[in-house]
């Protein structure tokens, strides 16, 4: 029976396969066809840097996997055993818990990048609310990957954690107790978050990261100077005047920031694997003891803000709930800005004081609480928590008017160098 | 699709009751799904009731006992820190334990069935961190000068007196629970199992 011969015109191997899949397609389609604008700068590094952080995650997480126990009695010891007898086995942990900083702090950077050039506005919603929850799978990865350690560390944080689900009015204790599988957190907790993490999450996490791209691909991206490059194309091509093939100029260009990000990798995993405490804290190295609570308990690093929050908000009528709901509150928003962004123009570039001061002190209150997420609390850091928790929601809350009322400067019609 | 000789009305009868027998039928299918999340029968019986001979807790010591794998302090109360209850009553956010963070039978400002033992859970109401026994000697710039003895939370910096009562201004929101527990006899106590009703 003869089919019909694909619009590519390939022979040989590659023409039987696009007679019957579209390889070629799908090639040309995201990668020697995608037209990106061509004036990105360094930051549009970080989207391609953190496919790589992921990719190092899935491959050092599976090897990793085939050496941990993930069971209470065996845990901590299987950890050792990877980190002492396993051969290169350090390696492939620091490679693993490195690279689960690396994700958060890329992933910020990604983050912050959209919000400066309007990534999230009309039509690319849809890619910053994927983004959004890969961002929160990623919180949940790494909250389920910080207690297979099962160090003291690793026992505190989960008690911690899922308490916070006991502030719930009625149906809290029980709502605990079902999350751990026990009375405190114990084996059956420990196992199951050890599922989540290897199996479910990382399947949803790769699937909203195929769904965030197909988006992207669909609409075009940004740039930074918020310009669609749609609006000027070649009458003949069809191709935007100011897009370049995303390979092989971006493909060449990224690989400069994945050299420059993997010199910095590399420093930390080789020579200061537990960053100084922030990535791997001491507490963690003793096993965990449901009797003995850690003098200071932190969550990891990337948490800090949010742990800050919690810590900020004082109880009311006999409930710590709000504290947890502003914690959770705080991410919630993020989903809401491209709708909250009421500037006529999307760049950083073209927007004026209002926009840019909103923006500085979001970064400066959101540096702050991480750090003091990450301290004991004294009555000033209190203080300084609850400013910056006002900050971190007035930057959110107020940017209808702000974005609305500011001055802004004339968008170009072309992409500017 | 046409609609010519269909008979719409029958077709959207059959369309929402086969999805909501689907309805159904997956929230049955998701039952062993959620149910196999709670504590298992081995879990369960893990968390059975423990038994502790208090008579041999020395005056004013405490010590801790395991229920649920989580520690259980019984402190044997000198009169003097059963005086200390009554001074500090007016720094406390609940002083009467009004709410429920402790069975019936141990209410008021004793918080216990025999005012000599306290029978305290150690576990903070803040966040669940396990707060230290701070006994008036032990006096110190982090629990303040005029401590009249209690539990001091080291996480958060909470205060608690010598009932597990929550003093005002703190992080915790609510007194220290007092686990269920019964006296089998004079110096037996069973942490886990409720006093009966009417009982002493």
């Amino acid at each position: 029976m003869a089919i019909v011969p694909n619009p590519h015109k390939t022979t040989g191997f590659l023409g039987w396969i696009d007679d019957r899949f579209p390889l070629t397609k799908i090639w040309k389609d995201h990668i020697s066809e995608y037209y990106a604008p061509k004036n990105f700068n360094w930051w549009y590094t970080y989207g391609s840097l953190a496919l790589l952080v992921l990719v190092n995650q899935l491959l050092t997480g599976i090897w990793l996997t085939m050496h941990y126990k993930p069971d209470e009695a065996f845990a901590f010891d299987s950890v050792e055993y990877i980190m002492r007898d396993v051969p290169w086995g350090n390696i492939l942990r620091y490679l693993h818990s490195t690279g689960a900083s690396a994700f958060f702090v890329v992933v910020y950077l990604h983050m912050l990048r959209g919000l400066m050039y309007g990534s999230h506005r009309k039509p690319r919603e849809l890619i910053w609310i994927f983004g959004c929850l890969i961002y929160l799978v990623l919180m949940a990865e790494g909250f389920c990957g910080y207690v297979l350690p099962w160090g003291n560390m690793s026992y505190w944080g989960a008690q911690v954690i899922i308490n916070l689900f006991g502030t719930i009015p009625v149906v809290g204790q029980d709502l605990v107790y079902w999350i751990q599988g026990d009375y405190t957190p114990a084996d059956a907790t420990l196992n199951r978050l050890f599922s989540l993490h290897v199996v479910a999450l990382p399947f949803v996490l790769v699937g909203l990261v195929i769904a965030h791209l197909m988006a992207l691909h669909e609409v075009g991206s940004n740039n930074p100077d918020g310009i669609e490059i749609k609006k000027h194309k070649d009458p003949k091509t069809g191709i935007p005047l100011d897009g370049i093939a995303f390979h092989p100029y971006y493909t060449v260009k990224d690989m400069v920031g994945v050299a420059a990000f993997l010199l910095v990798f590399f420093a930390i995993v080789f020579f200061a694997p537990d960053g100084g405490g922030y990535f791997l804290e001491k507490p963690n190295f003793t096993p965990a003891n449901p009797l003995s609570t850690p003098l200071h308990i932190t969550p990891a690093w990337y948490f800090g803000a949010f742990y800050a929050m919690l810590r900020a908000v004082p109880s009311f009528f006999n409930t710590q709930i709000w504290g947890v709901i502003v914690m959770f509150g705080a991410v919630l928003l993020l989903f809401f800005v491209p709708w909250l962004d009421r500037s006529p123009v999307k760049s950083i570039r073209y927007r004026g004081p209002l926009s840019k001061i909103a923006l500085a002190l979001f970064v400066v209150s959101f540096v702050m609480l991480n750090w003091l997420g990450m301290q004991p609390t004294t009555v000033a850091r209190t203080y300084l928590a609850q400013i910056g928790t006002i900050l971190y929601y007035a930057f959110f809350l107020a940017m209808p008017w702000y974005s609305k009322h500011d001055r802004t400067k004339s968008v170009p019609d072309r992409v500017t160098a | 699709m046409s609609k010519e000789g269909v008979d719409v009305g029958r077709r959207r009868f059959l369309t929402l009751t086969t999805t909501a027998v689907g309805a159904i039928g997956t929230g049955f299918a998701a039952v062993p799904f959620l149910a196999s999340l709670a504590p298992s029968e081995k879990a369960k019986a893990l968390g059975a009731s423990v038994t502790i001979d208090v008579s041999k807790v020395e005056p004013g010591q405490m010590i801790i006992a395991v229920w649920r794998r989580q520690p259980v302090w019984v402190i044997r109360r000198t009169p003097e820190m059963l005086a200390s209850l009554e001074k500090v009553a007016s720094q406390l956010s609940d002083p009467d334990s009004e709410i429920p963070q402790q069975p019936e039978y141990a209410k008021g400002a004793a918080r216990a069935i025999k005012p000599e033992y306290m029978v305290l859970k150690g576990v903070c109401t803040h966040l669940g961190c396990s707060p230290k026994f701070r006994p008036v000697e032990t006096k110190a710039a982090d629990v303040g000068t005029d401590w009249e003895g209690g539990f001091f939370c080291p996480c958060h910096g909470s205060r608690f007196d010598l009932s597990g009562r929550v003093y005002k201004g703190v992080p915790a929101p609510t007194n220290l629970p007092v686990p269920p527990h019964r006296y089998a006899d004079d110096k037996t106590l069973v942490i886990g199992e409720d006093q009966p009703v009417g009982a002493a």
